[in-house]
Protein backbone atom coordinates (compact mmCIF):
# COMPACT_ATOMS: atom_id res chain seq x y z
CA UNK A 1 0.00 0.00 0.00
CA UNK A 2 1.43 3.30 -0.41
CA UNK A 3 2.12 5.55 1.94
CA UNK A 4 0.42 8.94 0.89
CA UNK A 5 0.65 10.51 4.31
CA UNK A 6 4.72 10.49 3.34
CA UNK A 7 3.82 12.82 0.38
CA UNK A 8 1.51 15.02 2.19
CA UNK A 9 3.19 15.11 5.66
CA UNK A 10 -0.12 14.91 6.64
CA UNK A 11 -1.36 15.15 10.42
CA UNK A 12 -2.68 12.41 11.81
CA UNK A 13 -6.59 13.50 11.71
CA UNK A 14 -5.92 12.34 7.70
CA UNK A 15 -7.22 8.96 6.69
CA UNK A 16 -10.33 7.00 7.53
CA UNK A 17 -10.37 7.67 10.86
CA UNK A 18 -13.29 9.14 11.69
CA UNK A 19 -13.17 12.73 12.40
CA UNK A 20 -16.10 15.13 13.27
CA UNK A 21 -18.05 16.04 10.28
CA UNK A 22 -17.49 19.64 9.23
CA UNK A 23 -20.82 19.99 7.57
CA UNK A 24 -24.41 19.19 8.30
CA UNK A 25 -27.00 17.46 6.38
CA UNK A 26 -28.87 20.96 7.00
CA UNK A 27 -25.71 22.63 5.13
CA UNK A 28 -25.76 19.84 3.11
CA UNK A 29 -29.15 20.50 1.72
CA UNK A 30 -28.38 24.29 1.29
CA UNK A 31 -25.60 23.06 -0.93
CA UNK A 32 -27.68 21.11 -3.26
CA UNK A 33 -30.76 24.04 -3.54
CA UNK A 34 -27.46 26.36 -4.62
CA UNK A 35 -26.44 23.89 -7.04
CA UNK A 36 -30.07 23.36 -8.02
CA UNK A 37 -29.59 19.46 -7.44
CA UNK A 38 -32.23 17.51 -6.47
CA UNK A 39 -30.62 14.88 -3.81
CA UNK A 40 -32.38 12.52 -2.40
CA UNK A 41 -33.20 11.56 1.19
CA UNK A 42 -31.06 8.46 0.71
CA UNK A 43 -28.39 9.81 -0.71
CA UNK A 44 -27.94 12.65 1.64
CA UNK A 45 -25.64 11.05 4.62
CA UNK A 46 -23.30 9.87 1.73
CA UNK A 47 -22.64 13.10 0.40
CA UNK A 48 -22.70 14.79 3.96
CA UNK A 49 -19.88 12.17 4.64
CA UNK A 50 -17.82 12.88 1.70
CA UNK A 51 -17.99 16.38 1.43
CA UNK A 52 -16.73 16.90 5.00
CA UNK A 53 -14.10 14.62 3.87
CA UNK A 54 -13.30 16.39 1.29
CA UNK A 55 -13.56 19.67 2.67
CA UNK A 56 -11.17 18.41 5.91
CA UNK A 57 -8.80 17.51 3.05
CA UNK A 58 -8.29 20.81 2.02
CA UNK A 59 -8.29 22.59 5.59
CA UNK A 60 -4.72 21.57 4.98
CA UNK A 61 -4.53 24.99 2.57
CA UNK A 62 -4.78 27.18 5.60
CA UNK A 63 -0.89 25.57 6.50
CA UNK A 64 0.21 28.02 3.68
CA UNK A 65 2.31 30.79 4.40
CA UNK A 66 0.86 33.07 1.15
CA UNK A 67 1.62 36.65 2.95
CA UNK A 68 1.93 39.07 -0.06
CA UNK A 69 1.43 36.41 -2.51
CA UNK A 70 -1.34 37.49 -5.48
CA UNK A 71 -3.99 34.48 -6.36
CA UNK A 72 -2.90 33.08 -9.49
CA UNK A 73 -4.79 35.01 -12.40
CA UNK A 74 -3.39 33.03 -15.52
CA UNK A 75 -1.45 29.73 -15.40
CA UNK A 76 1.18 31.29 -17.83
CA UNK A 77 3.06 34.28 -16.18
CA UNK A 78 2.60 37.35 -18.65
CA UNK A 79 -0.44 36.12 -20.02
CA UNK A 80 -3.98 37.50 -20.57
CA UNK A 81 -6.93 36.95 -22.27
CA UNK A 82 -7.45 38.46 -25.78
CA UNK A 83 -10.22 40.41 -26.53
CA UNK A 84 -11.78 40.65 -30.26
CA UNK A 85 -13.83 43.12 -31.81
CA UNK A 86 -17.83 43.61 -30.79
CA UNK A 87 -18.96 41.92 -34.14
CA UNK A 88 -20.81 39.28 -35.28
CA UNK A 89 -18.71 36.12 -36.68
CA UNK A 90 -21.49 33.33 -36.53
CA UNK A 91 -24.00 32.62 -38.96
CA UNK A 92 -27.56 31.71 -37.18
CA UNK A 93 -28.17 28.71 -36.83
CA UNK A 94 -30.94 28.34 -34.22
CA UNK A 95 -32.71 25.60 -36.07
CA UNK A 96 -30.00 23.49 -35.67
CA UNK A 97 -29.05 23.88 -31.83
CA UNK A 98 -32.49 23.61 -30.98
CA UNK A 99 -32.61 19.91 -32.64
CA UNK A 100 -30.75 19.29 -28.79
CA UNK A 101 -33.30 20.74 -26.69
CA UNK A 102 -35.93 18.82 -25.02
CA UNK A 103 -39.15 20.57 -26.12
CA UNK A 104 -39.20 23.81 -28.66
CA UNK A 105 -42.35 25.55 -30.42
CA UNK A 106 -41.80 27.82 -33.27
CA UNK A 107 -38.77 28.44 -32.42
CA UNK A 108 -39.18 29.69 -28.63
CA UNK A 109 -37.47 27.08 -25.57
CA UNK A 110 -40.78 25.40 -23.35
CA UNK A 111 -40.61 26.05 -20.39
CA UNK A 112 -43.00 25.37 -16.79
CA UNK A 113 -45.19 28.67 -16.35
CA UNK A 114 -43.24 31.53 -14.80
CA UNK A 115 -45.34 33.82 -14.20
CA UNK A 116 -48.86 33.27 -12.64
CA UNK B 1 -1.23 -3.60 -39.14
CA UNK B 2 -3.14 -2.70 -36.20
CA UNK B 3 0.41 -2.80 -34.12
CA UNK B 4 1.90 -0.31 -36.34
CA UNK B 5 2.56 3.13 -35.28
CA UNK B 6 1.49 5.95 -36.77
CA UNK B 7 4.96 6.98 -38.24
CA UNK B 8 5.21 3.24 -40.08
CA UNK B 9 1.24 3.94 -40.89
CA UNK B 10 2.10 7.27 -42.49
CA UNK B 11 4.92 5.49 -44.32
CA UNK B 12 3.19 2.31 -45.51
CA UNK B 13 0.23 4.53 -47.08
CA UNK B 14 2.83 6.26 -48.90
CA UNK B 15 3.86 3.33 -50.53
CA UNK B 16 0.67 1.60 -51.14
CA UNK B 17 1.26 -0.81 -48.83
CA UNK B 18 -2.10 -0.49 -47.39
CA UNK B 19 -4.98 1.95 -48.64
CA UNK B 20 -6.85 4.20 -45.48
CA UNK B 21 -9.68 1.82 -46.56
CA UNK B 22 -8.24 -1.17 -45.42
CA UNK B 23 -6.55 0.38 -42.11
CA UNK B 24 -9.63 2.15 -41.25
CA UNK B 25 -11.65 -1.47 -41.75
CA UNK B 26 -8.94 -3.18 -39.71
CA UNK B 27 -9.65 -0.70 -36.84
CA UNK B 28 -13.49 -0.98 -37.07
CA UNK B 29 -13.12 -4.86 -37.10
CA UNK B 30 -10.75 -4.65 -33.86
CA UNK B 31 -13.29 -2.26 -32.15
CA UNK B 32 -16.24 -4.92 -33.10
CA UNK B 33 -13.95 -8.10 -31.83
CA UNK B 34 -12.89 -6.15 -28.45
CA UNK B 35 -14.61 -3.40 -27.86
CA UNK B 36 -17.53 -6.01 -25.86
CA UNK B 37 -14.54 -6.81 -23.32
CA UNK B 38 -13.09 -3.28 -22.97
CA UNK B 39 -16.05 -1.16 -23.65
CA UNK B 40 -13.55 1.35 -24.79
CA UNK B 41 -15.81 2.79 -27.20
CA UNK B 42 -19.11 4.84 -26.94
CA UNK B 43 -19.97 5.66 -30.43
CA UNK B 44 -18.39 3.87 -33.35
CA UNK B 45 -18.95 5.93 -36.63
CA UNK B 46 -18.23 3.13 -39.33
CA UNK B 47 -20.05 4.66 -42.49
CA UNK B 48 -18.23 8.56 -41.24
CA UNK B 49 -14.73 6.59 -41.17
CA UNK B 50 -15.03 4.83 -44.46
CA UNK B 51 -15.65 8.25 -45.87
CA UNK B 52 -12.92 10.06 -44.72
CA UNK B 53 -11.36 7.01 -45.19
CA UNK B 54 -12.13 6.99 -49.15
CA UNK B 55 -11.57 10.66 -49.26
CA UNK B 56 -8.36 10.60 -47.52
CA UNK B 57 -7.02 7.25 -50.45
CA UNK B 58 -8.35 9.70 -52.89
CA UNK B 59 -5.82 12.56 -51.79
CA UNK B 60 -3.29 10.23 -51.19
CA UNK B 61 -3.67 9.03 -55.04
CA UNK B 62 -3.07 12.55 -56.14
CA UNK B 63 -0.29 12.82 -54.22
CA UNK B 64 -1.62 15.54 -51.94
CA UNK B 65 -2.26 15.06 -47.92
CA UNK B 66 0.55 15.30 -45.21
CA UNK B 67 2.20 12.40 -43.02
CA UNK B 68 -1.58 12.11 -40.80
CA UNK B 69 -3.48 11.71 -44.00
CA UNK B 70 -5.68 8.44 -43.78
CA UNK B 71 -4.46 7.65 -40.55
CA UNK B 72 -7.21 6.11 -38.07
CA UNK B 73 -7.36 7.27 -34.68
CA UNK B 74 -9.99 7.83 -31.95
CA UNK B 75 -11.43 10.73 -30.22
CA UNK B 76 -12.42 11.31 -26.56
CA UNK B 77 -16.10 11.80 -25.82
CA UNK B 78 -15.28 14.74 -24.73
CA UNK B 79 -14.45 16.54 -27.70
CA UNK B 80 -17.67 17.78 -29.96
CA UNK B 81 -17.85 16.34 -33.31
CA UNK B 82 -20.42 17.78 -35.73
CA UNK B 83 -23.46 15.61 -36.89
CA UNK B 84 -22.02 12.89 -34.14
CA UNK B 85 -23.26 12.18 -30.73
CA UNK B 86 -20.95 13.72 -27.75
CA UNK B 87 -22.07 12.19 -24.20
CA UNK B 88 -18.69 13.11 -22.67
CA UNK B 89 -19.90 9.83 -20.51
CA UNK B 90 -22.87 11.78 -18.78
CA UNK B 91 -26.90 10.68 -18.92
CA UNK B 92 -26.81 14.62 -19.02
CA UNK B 93 -25.59 14.47 -23.03
CA UNK B 94 -26.72 10.51 -23.97
CA UNK B 95 -28.58 11.97 -26.68
CA UNK B 96 -26.72 15.47 -27.84
CA UNK B 97 -25.87 15.32 -31.13
CA UNK B 98 -22.87 18.17 -31.53
CA UNK B 99 -24.21 20.99 -34.38
CA UNK B 100 -20.11 21.65 -34.78
CA UNK B 101 -16.78 20.66 -34.35
CA UNK B 102 -14.03 21.25 -31.61
CA UNK B 103 -11.33 22.85 -33.25
CA UNK B 104 -9.29 19.60 -32.32
CA UNK B 105 -11.35 17.51 -34.26
CA UNK B 106 -11.44 20.34 -37.23
CA UNK B 107 -7.77 20.43 -37.28
CA UNK B 108 -6.90 16.32 -37.34
CA UNK B 109 -9.91 16.00 -39.90
CA UNK B 110 -8.57 18.58 -41.97
CA UNK B 111 -4.86 16.60 -41.54
CA UNK B 112 -6.35 13.80 -43.23
CA UNK B 113 -7.02 11.98 -39.91
CA UNK B 114 -9.80 9.39 -39.86
CA UNK B 115 -11.93 9.28 -36.77
CA UNK B 116 -13.28 6.07 -35.93
CA UNK B 117 -15.36 6.83 -32.99
CA UNK B 118 -16.14 8.23 -29.75
CA UNK B 119 -14.12 7.04 -26.78
CA UNK B 120 -15.73 6.05 -23.56
CA UNK B 121 -14.21 8.42 -19.98
CA UNK B 122 -15.49 9.44 -16.86
CA UNK B 123 -18.55 11.41 -16.54
CA UNK B 124 -17.59 15.34 -17.85
CA UNK B 125 -13.68 13.73 -16.92
CA UNK B 126 -13.97 13.79 -13.58
CA UNK B 127 -12.46 10.55 -11.91
CA UNK B 128 -9.24 8.78 -12.36
CA UNK B 129 -10.43 5.41 -13.00
CA UNK B 130 -13.27 5.21 -16.06
CA UNK B 131 -15.75 4.60 -13.09
CA UNK B 132 -18.05 7.40 -13.30
CA UNK B 133 -18.84 7.07 -16.60
CA UNK B 134 -23.09 6.35 -17.49
CA UNK B 135 -21.45 3.88 -20.42
CA UNK B 136 -20.21 1.39 -17.34
CA UNK B 137 -16.13 1.13 -16.23
CA UNK B 138 -13.37 0.67 -19.32
CA UNK B 139 -11.36 -2.53 -18.94
CA UNK B 140 -7.71 -2.62 -18.69
CA UNK B 141 -6.04 -4.55 -21.35
CA UNK B 142 -3.08 -5.27 -19.27
CA UNK B 143 -5.74 -7.59 -16.86
CA UNK B 144 -9.35 -7.22 -17.43
CA UNK B 145 -10.17 -7.24 -13.57
CA UNK B 146 -8.66 -3.65 -13.51
CA UNK B 147 -9.28 0.37 -14.28
CA UNK B 148 -7.38 1.88 -17.21
CA UNK B 149 -7.06 4.63 -15.18
CA UNK B 150 -8.64 8.10 -16.05
CA UNK B 151 -10.52 10.15 -17.32
CA UNK B 152 -8.89 9.24 -20.77
CA UNK B 153 -9.48 5.54 -20.05
CA UNK B 154 -11.54 4.58 -23.14
CA UNK B 155 -8.51 6.35 -25.67
CA UNK B 156 -5.86 4.64 -23.10
CA UNK B 157 -7.08 1.05 -23.45
CA UNK B 158 -7.91 1.52 -27.09
CA UNK B 159 -4.18 2.66 -27.45
CA UNK B 160 -3.11 -0.01 -25.37
CA UNK B 161 -4.97 -2.89 -27.43
CA UNK B 162 -3.88 -1.57 -30.68
CA UNK B 163 -7.36 -0.74 -31.05
CA UNK B 164 -6.52 2.34 -33.30
CA UNK B 165 -2.99 3.27 -33.25
CA UNK B 166 -3.64 6.48 -31.16
CA UNK B 167 -5.92 8.56 -29.72
CA UNK B 168 -7.36 12.01 -28.30
CA UNK B 169 -7.71 12.84 -24.81
CA UNK B 170 -7.76 15.45 -22.01
CA UNK B 171 -5.74 16.59 -18.97
CA UNK B 172 -7.54 18.63 -15.50
CA UNK B 173 -5.45 16.48 -13.19
CA UNK B 174 -3.31 13.73 -15.17
CA UNK B 175 -6.50 12.29 -16.96
CA UNK B 176 -4.09 11.89 -19.96
CA UNK B 177 -1.17 11.10 -18.17
CA UNK B 178 -2.08 8.40 -15.50
CA UNK B 179 -4.08 6.50 -17.71
CA UNK B 180 -1.26 6.22 -20.37
CA UNK B 181 1.22 5.11 -17.26
CA UNK B 182 -1.78 2.33 -16.05
CA UNK B 183 -2.47 0.81 -19.70
CA UNK B 184 1.44 1.16 -20.46
CA UNK B 185 1.28 3.75 -23.37
CA UNK B 186 2.55 7.28 -24.46
CA UNK B 187 0.51 9.96 -23.16
CA UNK B 188 1.24 13.91 -23.45
CA UNK B 189 -0.22 16.81 -21.80
CA UNK B 190 0.86 20.28 -23.74
CA UNK B 191 0.98 23.91 -22.10
CA UNK B 192 -1.99 25.33 -20.91
CA UNK B 193 -3.43 27.31 -23.87
CA UNK B 194 -1.03 25.28 -26.62
CA UNK B 195 -4.22 23.49 -27.52
CA UNK B 196 -7.16 25.14 -28.60
CA UNK B 197 -10.14 24.45 -25.78
CA UNK B 198 -13.14 25.15 -27.98
CA UNK B 199 -15.47 22.26 -28.49
CA UNK B 200 -13.88 20.56 -25.77
CA UNK B 201 -16.76 20.04 -23.08
CA UNK B 202 -15.16 22.09 -20.11
CA UNK B 203 -14.45 21.19 -16.82
CA UNK B 204 -11.86 23.12 -14.59
CA UNK B 205 -11.05 25.93 -17.44
CA UNK B 206 -8.07 27.16 -16.03
CA UNK B 207 -6.71 23.80 -15.76
CA UNK B 208 -8.21 21.97 -18.93
CA UNK B 209 -6.37 21.06 -22.12
CA UNK B 210 -5.72 18.80 -24.65
CA UNK B 211 -3.25 15.88 -25.72
CA UNK B 212 -2.81 12.45 -27.09
CA UNK B 213 -2.28 9.14 -26.27
CA UNK B 214 -0.22 7.31 -28.59
CA UNK B 215 2.26 4.03 -28.10
CA UNK B 216 5.64 6.40 -28.82
CA UNK B 217 6.59 9.82 -28.77
CA UNK B 218 7.49 10.13 -32.59
CA UNK B 219 3.98 9.72 -32.72
CA UNK B 220 2.37 12.02 -30.61
CA UNK B 221 4.95 15.06 -31.99
CA UNK B 222 3.06 13.80 -35.32
CA UNK B 223 -0.84 14.73 -33.52
CA UNK B 224 0.86 17.29 -31.34
CA UNK B 225 2.00 19.11 -34.53
CA UNK B 226 -1.46 19.02 -36.44
CA UNK B 227 -3.54 19.97 -33.15
CA UNK B 228 -1.77 23.15 -31.34
CA UNK B 229 -1.75 26.20 -32.24
CA UNK B 230 -3.70 30.17 -31.85
CA UNK B 231 -6.97 29.52 -32.04
CA UNK B 232 -9.33 32.53 -32.25
CA UNK B 233 -12.21 31.15 -30.79
CA UNK B 234 -10.09 29.92 -27.85
CA UNK B 235 -9.30 32.89 -26.01
CA UNK B 236 -6.94 31.53 -23.57
CA UNK B 237 -4.96 29.01 -26.69
CA UNK B 238 -2.12 31.05 -26.70
CA UNK B 239 0.06 33.21 -29.90
CA UNK B 240 2.83 31.33 -30.02
CA UNK B 241 4.33 29.68 -33.17
CA UNK B 242 4.22 25.77 -33.42
CA UNK B 243 7.68 24.10 -34.05
CA UNK B 244 8.42 21.33 -35.75
CA UNK B 245 7.98 18.59 -33.02
CA UNK B 246 8.97 15.64 -34.83
CA UNK B 247 12.50 17.59 -36.36
CA UNK B 248 13.95 17.90 -32.39
CA UNK B 249 13.42 13.90 -31.89
CA UNK B 250 16.62 13.28 -32.89
CA UNK B 251 18.62 15.57 -30.53
CA UNK B 252 21.28 14.23 -28.58
CA UNK B 253 20.78 14.13 -24.88
CA UNK B 254 24.41 14.94 -24.16
CA UNK B 255 24.63 17.24 -21.13
CA UNK B 256 20.92 17.07 -20.56
CA UNK B 257 20.36 18.15 -16.68
CA UNK B 258 17.62 16.21 -15.25
CA UNK B 259 15.96 16.92 -11.83
CA UNK B 260 14.66 14.15 -9.17
CA UNK B 261 12.12 15.78 -7.03
CA UNK B 262 12.40 14.97 -3.59
CA UNK B 263 8.51 15.05 -3.14
CA UNK B 264 7.66 12.40 -6.20
CA UNK B 265 10.51 9.69 -4.62
CA UNK B 266 9.69 9.82 -0.80
CA UNK B 267 7.17 6.23 0.15
CA UNK B 268 7.41 5.25 -3.66
CA UNK B 269 6.58 1.71 -4.06
CA UNK B 270 9.64 -0.73 -4.22
CA UNK B 271 8.29 -2.07 -8.22
CA UNK B 272 7.49 1.51 -8.92
CA UNK B 273 11.11 3.12 -7.62
CA UNK B 274 12.99 0.10 -9.09
CA UNK B 275 11.63 0.54 -12.83
CA UNK B 276 11.97 4.29 -12.55
CA UNK B 277 15.60 3.98 -11.20
CA UNK B 278 16.45 1.78 -14.01
CA UNK B 279 15.19 4.65 -16.26
CA UNK B 280 17.38 7.08 -15.25
CA UNK B 281 20.42 5.02 -15.16
CA UNK B 282 19.52 5.10 -19.22
CA UNK B 283 19.72 8.72 -19.21
CA UNK B 284 22.84 8.97 -17.58
CA UNK B 285 24.62 6.68 -19.98
CA UNK B 286 22.94 8.82 -23.20
CA UNK B 287 25.19 11.65 -21.15
CA UNK B 288 22.71 13.04 -18.88
CA UNK B 289 23.09 14.09 -15.52
CA UNK B 290 20.92 14.27 -12.71
CA UNK B 291 20.29 16.33 -9.24
CA UNK B 292 18.08 16.02 -6.48
CA UNK B 293 15.51 19.44 -5.85
CA UNK B 294 12.91 19.77 -3.87
CA UNK B 295 9.17 21.67 -4.54
CA UNK B 296 8.22 22.47 -0.80
CA UNK B 297 5.12 23.58 -2.03
CA UNK B 298 3.71 20.46 -4.11
CA UNK B 299 2.21 18.42 -1.46
CA UNK B 300 -0.42 21.14 -1.43
CA UNK B 301 -1.14 20.42 -4.94
CA UNK B 302 -3.91 18.09 -4.55
CA UNK B 303 -6.03 20.11 -1.92
CA UNK B 304 -5.30 23.19 -4.32
CA UNK B 305 -6.88 21.00 -7.01
CA UNK B 306 -9.95 20.42 -5.65
CA UNK B 307 -10.98 23.36 -4.70
CA UNK B 308 -9.78 25.06 -7.68
CA UNK B 309 -11.24 22.19 -10.00
CA UNK B 310 -14.49 21.75 -8.35
CA UNK B 311 -15.47 25.20 -8.33
CA UNK B 312 -14.63 25.91 -11.65
CA UNK B 313 -16.75 23.13 -12.46
CA UNK B 314 -19.69 24.30 -10.19
CA UNK B 315 -19.67 27.18 -12.73
CA UNK B 316 -18.76 25.65 -15.92
CA UNK B 317 -21.69 22.88 -15.59
CA UNK B 318 -24.54 25.51 -14.58
CA UNK B 319 -25.32 25.31 -18.46
CA UNK B 320 -26.91 22.33 -18.17
CA UNK B 321 -29.97 23.11 -17.19
CA UNK B 322 -32.64 20.84 -18.90
CA UNK B 323 -33.81 23.91 -21.09
CA UNK B 324 -31.88 24.10 -23.73
CA UNK B 325 -30.12 20.72 -24.54
CA UNK B 326 -29.39 17.68 -22.23
CA UNK B 327 -31.40 15.63 -20.08
CA UNK B 328 -35.15 16.76 -18.55
CA UNK B 329 -36.34 15.43 -16.38
CA UNK B 330 -40.60 14.45 -16.76
CA UNK B 331 -43.18 16.34 -16.01
CA UNK B 332 -41.71 18.97 -13.85
CA UNK B 333 -43.95 20.87 -11.57
CA UNK B 334 -42.33 24.19 -12.09
CA UNK B 335 -39.01 25.86 -13.33
CA UNK B 336 -37.20 25.11 -10.13
CA UNK B 337 -38.54 21.58 -10.01
CA UNK B 338 -37.33 20.93 -13.96
CA UNK B 339 -33.56 22.44 -12.99
CA UNK B 340 -33.31 20.29 -9.88
CA UNK B 341 -34.28 16.96 -11.33
CA UNK B 342 -33.15 17.32 -14.51
CA UNK B 343 -29.77 18.20 -12.69
CA UNK B 344 -30.51 15.17 -10.08
CA UNK B 345 -31.04 12.64 -13.44
CA UNK B 346 -28.63 13.75 -15.59
CA UNK B 347 -25.35 13.75 -13.29
CA UNK B 348 -23.86 10.74 -11.44
CA UNK B 349 -23.05 10.75 -8.38
CA UNK B 350 -19.43 11.75 -8.32
CA UNK B 351 -20.31 14.94 -10.77
CA UNK B 352 -23.17 15.55 -8.03
CA UNK B 353 -20.13 15.79 -5.52
CA UNK B 354 -17.68 18.07 -7.10
CA UNK B 355 -20.60 20.96 -8.07
CA UNK B 356 -21.50 20.79 -4.44
CA UNK B 357 -17.54 20.94 -3.59
CA UNK B 358 -17.56 23.68 -6.01
CA UNK B 359 -20.44 25.74 -4.98
CA UNK B 360 -19.19 25.54 -1.16
CA UNK B 361 -16.06 27.12 -1.85
CA UNK B 362 -17.45 29.68 -3.99
CA UNK B 363 -20.49 30.65 -1.24
CA UNK B 364 -20.90 33.79 0.20
CA UNK B 365 -18.59 33.46 3.35
CA UNK B 366 -15.94 30.76 2.13
CA UNK B 367 -14.29 32.45 -0.89
CA UNK B 368 -11.82 33.93 0.32
CA UNK B 369 -11.08 30.58 2.99
CA UNK B 370 -11.06 28.48 -0.05
CA UNK B 371 -10.90 29.60 -3.71
CA UNK B 372 -8.66 32.73 -3.44
CA UNK B 373 -6.29 30.90 -0.83
CA UNK B 374 -6.04 27.98 -2.77
CA UNK B 375 -5.13 30.56 -6.00
CA UNK B 376 -2.59 31.88 -4.06
CA UNK B 377 -0.89 28.37 -3.20
CA UNK B 378 -1.18 27.64 -6.63
CA UNK B 379 1.00 30.58 -7.60
CA UNK B 380 3.63 29.22 -4.44
CA UNK B 381 3.20 25.86 -7.20
CA UNK B 382 3.95 27.75 -10.08
CA UNK B 383 7.08 29.78 -8.49
CA UNK B 384 8.57 26.62 -7.17
CA UNK B 385 8.15 25.08 -10.48
CA UNK B 386 9.46 27.98 -12.40
CA UNK B 387 12.59 28.11 -9.83
CA UNK B 388 13.68 24.71 -10.31
CA UNK B 389 13.84 24.85 -13.92
CA UNK B 390 16.19 27.62 -13.83
CA UNK B 391 18.60 24.68 -12.46
CA UNK B 392 17.44 21.90 -14.67
CA UNK B 393 15.93 21.28 -18.08
CA UNK B 394 13.30 18.56 -17.10
CA UNK B 395 12.05 16.87 -13.91
CA UNK B 396 11.47 13.46 -14.36
CA UNK B 397 9.72 10.66 -11.55
CA UNK B 398 6.92 8.40 -11.61
CA UNK B 399 3.83 9.47 -13.08
CA UNK B 400 1.69 7.51 -10.71
CA UNK B 401 2.10 6.04 -7.30
CA UNK B 402 0.73 2.12 -7.89
CA UNK B 403 -0.07 0.40 -11.16
CA UNK B 404 -3.76 0.17 -12.26
CA UNK B 405 -5.72 -1.51 -9.36
CA UNK B 406 -9.12 -3.11 -9.38
CA UNK B 407 -12.16 -2.28 -10.52
CA UNK B 408 -14.11 -1.07 -7.53
CA UNK B 409 -10.96 -0.72 -5.42
CA UNK B 410 -11.59 2.85 -4.63
CA UNK B 411 -14.85 4.06 -5.95
CA UNK B 412 -16.22 4.39 -2.25
CA UNK B 413 -13.60 6.63 -1.16
CA UNK B 414 -13.18 9.38 -2.76
CA UNK B 415 -9.88 11.25 -1.68
CA UNK B 416 -8.47 7.78 -2.09
CA UNK B 417 -9.11 8.11 -5.30
CA UNK B 418 -7.97 11.47 -5.87
CA UNK B 419 -4.83 10.50 -4.39
CA UNK B 420 -3.68 8.58 -7.81
CA UNK B 421 -3.26 12.08 -9.12
CA UNK B 422 -0.44 13.33 -6.42
CA UNK B 423 2.53 13.44 -9.03
CA UNK B 424 0.31 14.61 -12.22
CA UNK B 425 -1.23 17.02 -10.71
CA UNK B 426 1.40 19.61 -10.32
CA UNK B 427 1.86 20.15 -13.86
CA UNK B 428 -1.50 21.48 -14.30
CA UNK B 429 -1.43 23.61 -11.32
CA UNK B 430 1.65 25.10 -13.15
CA UNK B 431 0.20 24.66 -16.66
CA UNK B 432 3.04 22.88 -17.69
CA UNK B 433 3.92 20.91 -20.35
CA UNK B 434 4.32 17.08 -19.08
CA UNK B 435 4.53 13.28 -20.63
CA UNK B 436 4.39 9.85 -19.44
CA UNK B 437 6.07 7.26 -21.33
CA UNK B 438 6.14 3.17 -20.20
CA UNK B 439 9.26 2.28 -18.21
CA UNK B 440 8.75 -1.18 -17.02
CA UNK B 441 6.54 -3.77 -15.36
CA UNK B 442 5.34 -4.83 -11.85
CA UNK B 443 3.42 -7.85 -11.71
CA UNK B 444 2.76 -7.86 -15.09
CA UNK B 445 1.17 -4.41 -14.52
CA UNK B 446 2.53 -1.32 -16.59
CA UNK B 447 4.59 1.27 -14.70
CA UNK B 448 4.96 5.21 -16.05
CA UNK B 449 7.83 7.39 -16.30
CA UNK B 450 6.81 11.31 -16.27
CA UNK B 451 8.61 14.13 -17.54
CA UNK B 452 7.75 17.31 -16.82
CA UNK B 453 9.57 20.49 -18.47
CA UNK B 454 9.07 24.56 -18.70
CA UNK B 455 6.10 26.18 -20.06
CA UNK B 456 6.17 25.16 -24.20
CA UNK B 457 9.17 22.74 -24.02
CA UNK B 458 6.82 20.16 -25.72
CA UNK B 459 9.90 19.38 -28.45
CA UNK B 460 12.12 18.62 -25.89
CA UNK B 461 9.82 16.59 -23.55
CA UNK B 462 9.60 14.34 -26.41
CA UNK B 463 12.79 14.55 -28.01
CA UNK B 464 14.18 13.26 -23.99
CA UNK B 465 11.05 10.86 -24.49
CA UNK B 466 12.11 9.58 -27.41
CA UNK B 467 15.76 8.95 -27.22
CA UNK B 468 14.48 6.86 -24.05
CA UNK B 469 12.42 4.57 -26.36
CA UNK B 470 15.55 4.34 -29.07
CA UNK B 471 17.03 2.28 -26.07
CA UNK B 472 14.42 0.60 -24.82
CA UNK B 473 11.28 -1.82 -25.26
CA UNK B 474 8.95 -0.94 -22.70
CA UNK B 475 6.62 0.91 -25.40
CA UNK B 476 6.35 -1.59 -27.41
CA UNK B 477 4.97 -4.32 -25.15
CA UNK B 478 1.45 -5.18 -26.11
CA UNK B 479 -1.03 -7.14 -24.08
CA UNK B 480 -1.75 -10.34 -24.19
CA UNK B 481 -4.16 -11.23 -26.47
CA UNK B 482 -3.95 -8.34 -28.42
CA UNK B 483 -0.79 -9.20 -30.30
Amino acid sequence: MYDYARFFQLPEAFGPVATPMSLTREDLEKIAHLARLQISAEELPAYVESLSSIIDFVEQLNGADTTDVLPMAHPLSGQTQRLRADEVTENNARELHQQNAPRVEAGLYLVPKVIE
Amino acid sequence: MHNLTIKQLSDGLRQKKFSSVELTQSALARVEKFNPRLNAFITVTAERALEHARRADARLARGEGGPLTGVPIAHKDIFCAAEVRTTCGSRMLDRFVSPYDATVVAKLQAAGVVSVGKTNMDEFAMGSSNETSYYGPVRNPWDETRVPGGSSGGSAAAVAGRVVPAATGTDTGGSIRQPAALSGIVGLKPTYGRVSRYGMIAFASSLDQAGVLTQTAEDAALLLGAMAGLDPRDSTSVDEPVPDYAAELNKPLQGLKIGLLKEFFDGLEPGNAQAVQAALEVFRKLGASTQELSLPSLPLSVSTYYVVAPAECSSNLSRFDGVRFGHRCEEPRDLLDLYKRSRGEGFGAEVKRRIMTGTYVLSAGYYDAYYLKAQKVRQLIADDFRRAFESVDVLIGPTTPTPAFELGAKVDDPITMYLNDIYTIGANMAGLPALSTPCGFVDGLPVGLQIVGPVFSEARLLNVAHAYQQETEWHTKIPHGYE
